[in-house]
């Protein structure tokens, strides 16, 4: 593979290509899944391909294919050129790359048990007896449950000379019961909803979550949601669950601070971001507890941001984004961090194979624990609700109104966690939001979650980002915005 | 290049050489496109992709997996079919999986264009740089995007099936933003010429500089315009809703509610891939020819569609809806087509004392999936209509508003277009006019 990477790189350059980078990326994957006691998707799938980028003309192009033949990889390499030409029709600058060193490394991220190596059998007995339990509970309708491996192996070679080899593995799992009744369909999913939880290990992740032992529980909460009261709606106090404040992360941090929306590349789908250049190292983004980083370091956990070098050939980085509730931070590329000055990309660029370019991605954009027992944090809540589970997430083009929604919530009266409340929802404009945290719970509640689906660019490019995050409160906020009155 | 029937031949007779499960199917396919991608006023991305692949699907002593590969050399083929064996050979039976369906009848749909295929990055950038122009006119922003390609998708079995389809796609999208507005267009088809990127830029542009300086308006009911692409972005939310499958594992709203005049006396759905206005294959995941099937008629839910293993476990006829198998969905509708009226959006604003005109909508999630709740945000051209008039543009809301609800509250149709959104695939649908529109919050911009 290196010899049609360097093949490429070296037409490229002899076409007029004044910098070029070129990935071959082979991923398999495989995914299980059962449905009410059957086996209901068991399928693999392989890919190998390769995908350079060129600048030409003080333009970009990019040109991919799976054909790896030498023939196709010169046609793919000139195609690449030809098009960066193309682009320079309509160019209103030349592109400018913020300086990177040349790199030659390998990398491969910890993997104590391959997925791979799992007899599938193995796999898809434990998924069943899963949905057994979670048949067993009455008023149970329908059982899912999934696992999810990934392979990721990729070659990245630059005209700096830089040569990085790296190879990743994925783990996912997770189910969902859902219970008809009453004319409503109610849900209750474990460890995570869309899939469960997902990070860059090997089947050791599945072992951990006891998926078994928890299937019980989750489907009497999924029934029992029908007997419950309506979340109110009003102003309340607020906890939020680690996984749902992994989302309000992603969604309300993680994606404003994504360079390339703020300068406008993303103006025609993603959206763009009201951090604007000029909130940098000024804007309160949330209360003086509210601390964030992007960290795509080893460090920091198995992520699924996590990794050594970007798809840029950019080494992995812990950027500060928010510190004592200053937003001091954004995920950048070579050419955005450029575009404002900065001297060197955070390292954040990101493909989904082959095929994609890469594109400003989330890595590990992490709330950093703080000190408070949950125990403690729900006896020192006089009335609020506890949510749990996310069920629907929406926010505005430009990340400041959101809404979500949650699988379940309890009251807290009094410092106690009280009755059982179903289509829990909460709403707010997200520096306010931000701000209203008073309270996090200590790295003994942080979990490094997986968002395994983060979709970005035309063409669309799905993404696994990583979000570290342990329970927090939220005060005053709008709860039971969902449904109309 | 693009696959050819007889190259998916060769493939597929390598794939029964080395399958040896009991019945074998393959699906090979290959694209080639292309994407010019604005924003800035610069085009800032502009890609090309040729790739291919092969899944083989094996059926076992009643076992089923599927493998898949995007290398066709002769070793990865051999390969791909013993994986998808292998996996077979590892899981319990399928009570009651059918044998795969024996050769097929296919009518004929011409949706290949070799002047969409050949379309080159310079007539792309030669566009780009005119709608630029028509930005900077009117010192607006320009971002977007400019795509075409061709696709090729055969599908075989052990059993004799064959079904080729070949299909070209060409997309303009365009977002115009002034310093607190935006407006956006956006059209596709299978024949590039037949986009119009100029009329869109100028209609994003349009909106663009008429909701300049938008207004704030309280959260409340209103009546709202939804022109076509906003429309179609909520209706993608209900397409699941008609597989059978889903109807009798009741994780869809319409569980309880066929036969039921659920939704408006003005409201007919159809799916239907040979209306002229649509795309795709003629036939399913399995190859049986899709039909065409009334699941609406004047607000009745009259039918659901189904596979063919789904129509055998609840005593239905297959209606060609299947995706390919293994799936945890059943079937699906894709080519949805909605029956409109002779109104204009036009006429709907003419006759509109207090309400609102929609562009498109953004982020659409289901709140509440048997009272069928959405919630999303408007996004590049909302504006306020007072006595028949467009006032002035006004700043984002978000709504949470049940489909089912809304549906039941159409006042006028206009005639159904080929229709493009961000949020689901493409229909041929209205402009629709609708009273008592929830919008529950709205944003700063």
């Amino acid at each position: 593979m290196k010899n049609f990477a360097k093949q490429a790189l070296d037409t490229a350059v002899t076409r007029g290509a004044t910098y070029a980078d070129v990935r071959v990326v082979g991923i398999r994957d495989r995914f299980l899944s059962t449905k009410n006691g059957e086996a209901a998707q068991v399928r693999e799938s392989d890919s190998l391909g390769l995908g350079i980028r060129a600048i030409a003309d003080g333009a970009w192009g990019f040109a991919a294919t799976d054909e790896l033949t030498h023939a196709s990889i010169d046609r793919t390499a000139a195609r690449a050129v030809e098009i960066a030409r193309a682009s320079a029709l309509a160019k209103k600058h030349d592109v400018q790359l913020a300086p990177e060193n040349k790199i030659v490394d390998h990398w491969e991220a910890p993997c104590r048990i391959d997925p791979f190596a799992v007899p599938v059998s193995t796999c898809l007995d434990l998924l069943l007896k899963v949905d057994a339990a979670l048949r067993r509970v009455q008023g149970v309708t329908l059982a899912e449950a999934s696992m999810d491996f990934r392979r990721v192996e990729q070659l990245f070679l630059s005209s700096l000379g830089s040569e990085i080899y790296q190879v990743k593995t994925q783990t996912g799992a997770g189910y969902v019961g859902t219970s008809f009744a009453d004319n409503e369909i109610q849900r209750r999913s474990y460890p995570n909803s869309f899939g469960g939880q997902y990070q860059t290990r090997g089947y050791e992740v599945v072992e951990e979550l006891d998926l078994l032992g928890n299937a019980p529980r989750v489907a009497e909460e999924a029934v029992a949601l029908h007997k419950c009261e309506q979340c109110p709606a009003g102003v309340r106090d607020i906890i939020l669950d680690s996984s749902q404040v992994g989302l309000q992360i992603h969604e309300s941090i993680g994606h404003p601070i994504e360079l390339d929306r703020v300068l406008g590349t993303e103006a025609n789908f993603a959206g763009m971001s009201f951090l604007t250049v000029e909130k940098l190292g000024n804007l309160k983004y949330g209360s003086d507890i509210v601390n964030v980083v992007a960290d795509a370091t080893p460090a920091h956990g198995p992520g699924l941001g996590t990794f050594a070098y970007d798809d840029e050939g950019v080494p992995g980085q812990c950027t500060p984004i928010i510190k004592d509730g200053l937003f001091v931070g954004y995920l950048s590329s070579r050419e955005t961090a450029g575009a404002i000055g900065q001297t060197r990309s955070s390292g954040a660029m990101r493909a989904e194979n082959w095929n994609r370019i890469p594109l400003i991605r989330m890595t590990n954009v992490s709330l950093l624990p703080g000190t408070w027992k949950l125990e403690d944090l729900i006896a020192d809540t006089a009335d609020g609700i506890y949510m749990e589970t996310n069920r629907s997430w929406s926010i505005d083009d430009r990340r400041y109104n959101f809404q979500f929604g949650t699988e379940i919530g309890w009251e807290i009266k009094g410092g106690k966690k009280a009755r059982m409340l179903k289509n829990p929802s909460y709403g707010g404009i997200t520096t306010d939001f931000w701000n209203s945290c008073d309270a996090i719970c200590s790295r003994d509640y942080w979990t490094l979650w997986g968002t395994p689906n983060c979709g970005k660019g035309q063409p669309m490019q799905t993404m696994g980002t990583g979000h570290g995050a342990a329970p927090a409160r939220f005060r005053r906020v709008q709860v039971g915005v969902a449904y109309p009155g | 290049m693009n696959l050819s029937r007889q190259r998916a031949e060769e493939i597929f007779s390598k794939v029964l050489k080395y399958s040896t499960a009991d019945e074998t199917e393959a699906i090979i396919s290959s694209t080639s496109y292309s994407l010019t991608r604005f924003a800035n006023n610069t085009i800032h991305q502009n890609v090309a992709e040729e790739s291919g692949s092969l899944s083989v699907r094996a059926v076992v002593d009643g076992r089923m997996a599927r493998a898949s590969t995007n290398k066709l050399d002769e070793p990865s083929i051999r390969q791909t079919c013993e994986g998808a064996l292998m996996l077979a050979r590892l899981q319990p039976p399928i009570p009651d999986l059918l044998p795969m369906p024996g050769p097929q009848m296919y009518r004929a749909v011409a949706r290949s264009y070799s002047e969409t295929a050949g379309l080159t990055p310079q007539t792309r950038a030669e566009t780009v740089a005119q709608v630029v122009a028509r930005a900077e006119k009117d010192h607006l922003i320009a971002a977007g995007v400019f795509a075409s390609g061709a696709s090729a998708y055969a599908l075989f079995n052990s059993r004799g099936l064959g079904a080729f389809h070949e299909e070209t796609l060409s997309e303009f999208s365009v977002t115009m933003l002034g310093e607190s507005s935006s407006g956006w267009a956006k059209e596709t088809s299978p024949y590039w010429a037949e986009l119009e990127p100029l009329e869109l830029a100028e209609t994003a542009a349009r909106k663009a500089l008429e909701s300049r300086e938008p207004q704030e308006i309280a959260p409340g009911r209103y009546t709202v315009i939804l022109e076509p692409s906003a429309l179609l972005d909520l209706l993608g939310f209900l397409v699941l809703d008609f597989s059978g499958l889903a109807v009798h594992e009741q994780r869809s709203c319409l569980t309880g509610r066929v036969g039921q005049k659920v939704f408006g006396e003005n409201v007919s759905l159809r799916d239907d891939v040979y209306h002229p206005l649509q795309t795709g294959a003629p036939f399913d995941g399995e190859g049986v020819p899709r039909q065409r099937m009334p699941i609406v008629e004047k607000g009745e839910v009259k039918n659901l569609v189904y596979a063919r293993q789904t129509a055998k476990r609840l005593g239905a006829q297959p209606s060609g809806h299947g995706l390919p198998l293994p799936n945890d969905i059943g079937e699906a509708p894709v080519n949805i087509v909605m029956e409109g009226d002779h109104s204009s959006v036009d006429e709907m604003v003419r006759s509109t004392e207090r309400g609102l005109l929609v562009t498109r909508f953004w982020y659409i999630r289901e709140v509440d999936p048997y009272q069928k709740i959405l919630t999303g945000m408007t996004r590049d051209g909302t504006f306020w209509i007072e006595d028949g008039q467009i006032r002035h543009g006004v700043k984002n809301l978000r709504f949470n508003q049940s489909l089912i609800s809304m549906l039941g509250q159409v006042e006028a149709l206009s005639v159904p277009q080929r229709t493009a959104g961000e949020e689901s695939f493409e229909m041929v649908v209205p402009a629709v006019k609708v009273r008592e529109f929830n919008f529950s919050s709205a944003t700063k911009y």
